[in-house]
């Protein structure tokens, strides 16, 4: 099982590389990286000075650090969530339909070990992807203002495991759409979860108990907000005094702190719907 | 037995029916032909024997093994009618990747034979993108055979390939079935199926209407005498009667050029089994 799911991860990064995916997203995030860097160094020099009336009440440096870098992970959790959706486009009816998958299907190595191969293959990618393109943001942000997070490491965690769980989405959606129609339908679910974190947000500021139910269902069932929610809590948590309540009114707004247990659930989650995914290719005529 | 097919029946949807209980065996070193208009259940038949598809009733082994389990797909080399390998793969690349997936240790001594097998020797390094049809069909063949499995189900494998093309496959089948490999070939060309099968299988309408040798199936039409006055046909007749003919014919003064014994070709036997229906 080891050879297959090892020939399979080979062959679907080769397949990525021959399709230009990774020259698409090195391109974008070399884009990304430049104009984060500009927007950074422009920042912190506008900020630089602004003389608050009392430095221990508001840092402008973390202020602006803060905020700069919460923005730049929604683009990273954007640009990875690409990766994943990318990495598993047509896996199995897309492929099917072009013919591609049988001679592969009827090998050896089964079904169940193609699909966890492809998850591995674009978790990894994914994951990777995300805590490189992380670590370079914050190296630009530290260098530009001399600004770092509270904590490195949950939040890169908080954004390895929601691609990861976008991948095991794109996954099952792989096994019942087209190549088209999955890619369309997993970018919706991304944007609903990133709806249901602003409508936590929204239930927060106004106090609704129905919204703010509502938007923590919506978060348990599309975890990869959560997670990302969680990675910028991580980011300020040790924020306090007047920069951490107005970083809050920011973009930290959408921000929770989330215990073991959502890592747990994610980790379920995506179990769950591989799992699903696997019974229904091993059901699915091709 | 190679294959053993066992009342099985496939339902797709409610009501549409692409096999009606179709029981089929094909032996070991044996070349079947599967025969039939579109829509018969050939295609389908062979993707239940390779665990594409599942099968509504019955079942299919390979091997001695349940179809679709990972023993049978061990025993099987499949060529699908319909398939594609990634354009940018190589020759060589793509055979390497199945024989890591069909756990294959030939190395690179399997892949030049094979390349060679099918005439593609001096096509290792070209990408799939640049091959032709016929080509890609060749090395679809190439791929079914790594890891030497005990049993090959080729979909349609000359449907796009010319004639020279169809040669070397036809001179591939006769090797395969000499080193006893097993073959249930689907096809439409009939003169190529008469040529190398040892038994013709033919379905319609999801059932199995005719089954055995194609010498068999075919059926005497008469016996032509060549005479003076022309040709001379004897409907009914058969091998037994020539001897007879020819002694009444010279003792009636004819001078006697020849005899023929007419049977029905696979073609005739094939349309008269289906009634002449097309998919």
């Amino acid at each position: 099982m080891t050879v297959g799911v090892a020939t399979i991860i080979g062959y679907a990064l080769r397949e990525s590389v021959r399709r230009r995916v990774f020259l698409v997203v090195l391109v974008l995030t070399l884009g990304f990286l430049a104009l984060y860097g500009v927007g950074a160094y422009f920042a912190f020099r506008g900020v630089e000075n602004f003389v608050p009336p009392d430095e221990n009440v508001l840092d402008p440096t973390e202020f602006t650090g803060a905020t700069l870098f919460g923005l730049a992970m929604f683009a990273i959790l954007f640009l990875g969530s690409v990766v994943a959706i990318f990495l598993t486009l047509g896996v199995v009816r897309g492929d099917a339909e072009a013919g591609l998958l049988q001679p592969i299907v009827v090998r050896p190595i089964g079904r169940r070990t193609i699909l966890i191969a492809r998850l591995a293959a674009a978790a990894a990618v994914a994951a990777g992807y995300v805590v490189v393109v992380y670590l370079l943001a914050l190296a630009i942000t530290a260098a530009v203002g001399g600004w770092v997070p509270d904590h490195v490491v949950g939040p890169a965690l908080g954004l390895a495991l929601g691609v990861t769980t976008i991948a095991a989405i794109s996954l099952l959606a792989s096994v019942f759409m087209s190549a088209t129609a999955q890619g369309i339908a997993v970018f919706m679910v991304f944007g609903t979860g990133l709806i249901a974190g602003l409508l936590s947000e929204i239930g927060r500021a106004l106090d609704s108990d129905p919204l703010h139910t509502i938007a923590r269902v919506a978060t348990w069932l599309l975890p990869f907000d959560a997670l990302y929610q969680a990675g910028l809590h991580a980011l300020i948590s040790d924020t306090s005094g007047l920069t951490g309540v107005v970083l809050q009114l920011g973009p930290f707004g959408g921000s929770e702190g989330a215990g073991p247990l959502l890592v747990l659930w994610a980790v379920a989650y995506v179990i769950i719907f591989v799992g699903g995914a696997a019974l229904a290719f091993s059901r699915r005529d091709l | 037995m190679a294959i053993v097919a066992r009342d099985v029946r496939k339902l797709y949807g409610d009501d549409t029916a692409a096999l009606r209980g179709v029981s089929l065996e094909v032996g070991d070193a044996e070349l079947v032909g599967l025969l039939g208009p579109n829509g018969a259940g050939k295609s389908t038949l062979t993707k239940i024997a390779c665990g594409l598809v599942r099968p509504t009733s019955g079942g299919v082994e390979v091997g001695g093994h349940p179809a679709g389990s990972r023993e049978a797909r061990s025993n099987l080399g499949y060529l699908a009618e319909l398939f594609r390998f990634p354009g940018w793969m190589k020759a060589d690349e793509l055979l390497v990747l199945h024989q890591r997936l069909a756990g294959s240790d030939g190395g690179s001594g399997e892949r030049v034979e094979l390349l060679e097998l099918v005439g593609l020797a001096d096509a290792t390094a070209t990408p799939v993108e640049e091959m032709s049809k016929g080509m890609q069909q060749r090395l679809g063949i190439a791929q079914a055979l790594v890891g030497g499995p005990r049993v090959l189900l080729l979909d349609e494998p000359t449907s796009a390939l010319d004639p020279v093309g169809r040669g070397i496959v036809r001179t591939l089948l006769a090797e395969l079935r000499s080193r006893g490999h097993s073959v249930l070939l689907n096809s439409h060309l009939l003169s190529e199926v008469e040529r190398v099968c040892d038994r013709v299988a033919i379905l319609d309408d999801g059932r199995l209407v005719t089954d055995g040798r194609p010498e068999d199936l075919a059926k005497p039409r008469g016996v032509e005498v060549d005479v003076d006055g022309g040709t001379r046909l004897y409907e009914g007749a058969t091998r037994e009667d020539v001897p007879r003919i020819v002694a009444e014919l010279v003792a009636a003064g004819e001078r006697v050029y020849g005899a023929r014994i007419l049977a029905s070709t696979l073609e005739e036997t094939y349309l008269e089994a289906v009634q002449g229906r097309t998919g």
